[in-house]
């Protein structure tokens, strides 16, 4: 099954990938990285189809995809 | 399980100096990454100038050269004719190659060194507090430019494609933009163009980015971009203005 993978300490919380996923896997929690963050985490990962589209837009390479 | 996208490995494993949105870091990592496919890290030399861009320095990991201020095309043409073997581009915004270096722009340009440039237009001095930049759009506020910009008094934007493509050495030329999935493949179809032009020895190649300043534009990193596609792209069409 297709997942990604989100290095929170590189997420700047910009919410580029949340915007651009088509399925709606990204969101954000209460969680924040050690910059006080608010990181993108895979909320719905079943979702995820693996069309890297997330990992394009993001600025900071925080996504990796596999499938 | 197959990984099928990667981060850049010229890109060091820490948060970069970029703030939230800004896409001086999506054009690093395209840089990166095609360094990466082309086998280039390990003969490179990144010319980077002064703005934002010096933050490239603690963020990527290949040889880089911090240029005096708007020079880093001369600095660029002369490490590449010391070492032709190297693969040399500079890393520019608009402030450093528009407006305080724009003569050595023209210059290594207009000589068709073969360096390849890439310029980040952010219409905006970014680094220092988001002055007017030659690149700002007609009636946008900035701190020096309060009551917005009015031709009379500043001008109007300048579009450094369209000025090189008056010249006749310049070997490519294009204006690409990081706003969406689609566009973000675009450009880095254009940076692996460029480099290709230099690796076959053509001459001057320059990539002009037209990316955004959420802090000092004072927008959201969404709303940056939705300010690129309304009223950055009518002033900055993309596309190819040169490829021989
Ligand atoms: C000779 C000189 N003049 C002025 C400055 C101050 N200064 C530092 S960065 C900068 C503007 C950079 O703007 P830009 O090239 O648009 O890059 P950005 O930060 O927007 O990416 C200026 C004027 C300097 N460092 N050196």
């Amino acid at each position: 099954m297709p997942k990604i993978e989100i290095e929170s300490e590189y997420c700047k919380s910009c919410l580029f990938c949340v915007e651009a996923c088509p399925k709606k896997v990204i969101g954000t929690t209460s969680a924040v990285n050690s910059k006080g963050y608010q990181y993108a985490v895979a909320i719905n990962p079943d979702a995820c189809v693996g069309c890297a589209i997330c990992a394009t837009v993001c600025p900071d390479a925080a996504i990796e995809v596999y499938k | 399980m197959e990984k099928i996208y990667s981060r850049p490995i010229g890109l060091k494993k820490s948060i970069n100096g970029y703030c939230p949105g800004c896409l001086h870091s999506a054009a690093g990592k395209l840089i990166m990454s095609v360094l990466e496919e082309f086998d280039l890290l390990e003969r490179c030399t990144q010319v980077d100038g002064v703005g934002c861009s010096a933050n490239n320095h603690t963020s990527m990991d290949v040889d880089s050269i911090g240029s005096p201020h708007g020079r880093p095309c001369a600095v660029a043409s002369a490490v590449k004719r010391i070492s032709p073997e190297t693969v040399v581009y500079t890393y520019q915004g608009d402030g450093d190659l528009a407006s305080i270096g724009l003569a050595e722009t023209m210059m290594a340009a207009n000589r068709g060194d073969n360096i390849t440039v890439f310029f980040i237009n952010n219409a905006n001095y970014g680094m220092t507090g988001g002055q007017m930049a030659p690149t700002t759009l007609m009636d946008m506020k900035t701190s020096t430019t309060p009551y917005g910009r009015h031709a009379q008094e500043h001008g109007y934007p300048m579009h450094m494609c369209e000025v090189l493509n008056a010249l006749t050495a310049p070997s490519y030329i294009a204006r690409v933009t990081c706003i969406d999935a689609a566009n973000v493949r675009k450009a880095r179809a254009a940076v692996k163009e460029a480099f290709q032009h230099q690796l076959d020895g053509k001459g001057f190649s320059f990539v002009e980015f037209v990316s955004n300043c959420p802090t000092n534009w004072g927008l959201s990193p969404i709303e940056s971009l939705k300010f690129i596609k309304e009223k950055m792209l009518p002033e900055y069409p993309l596309g190819e203005f040169r490829n021989r």
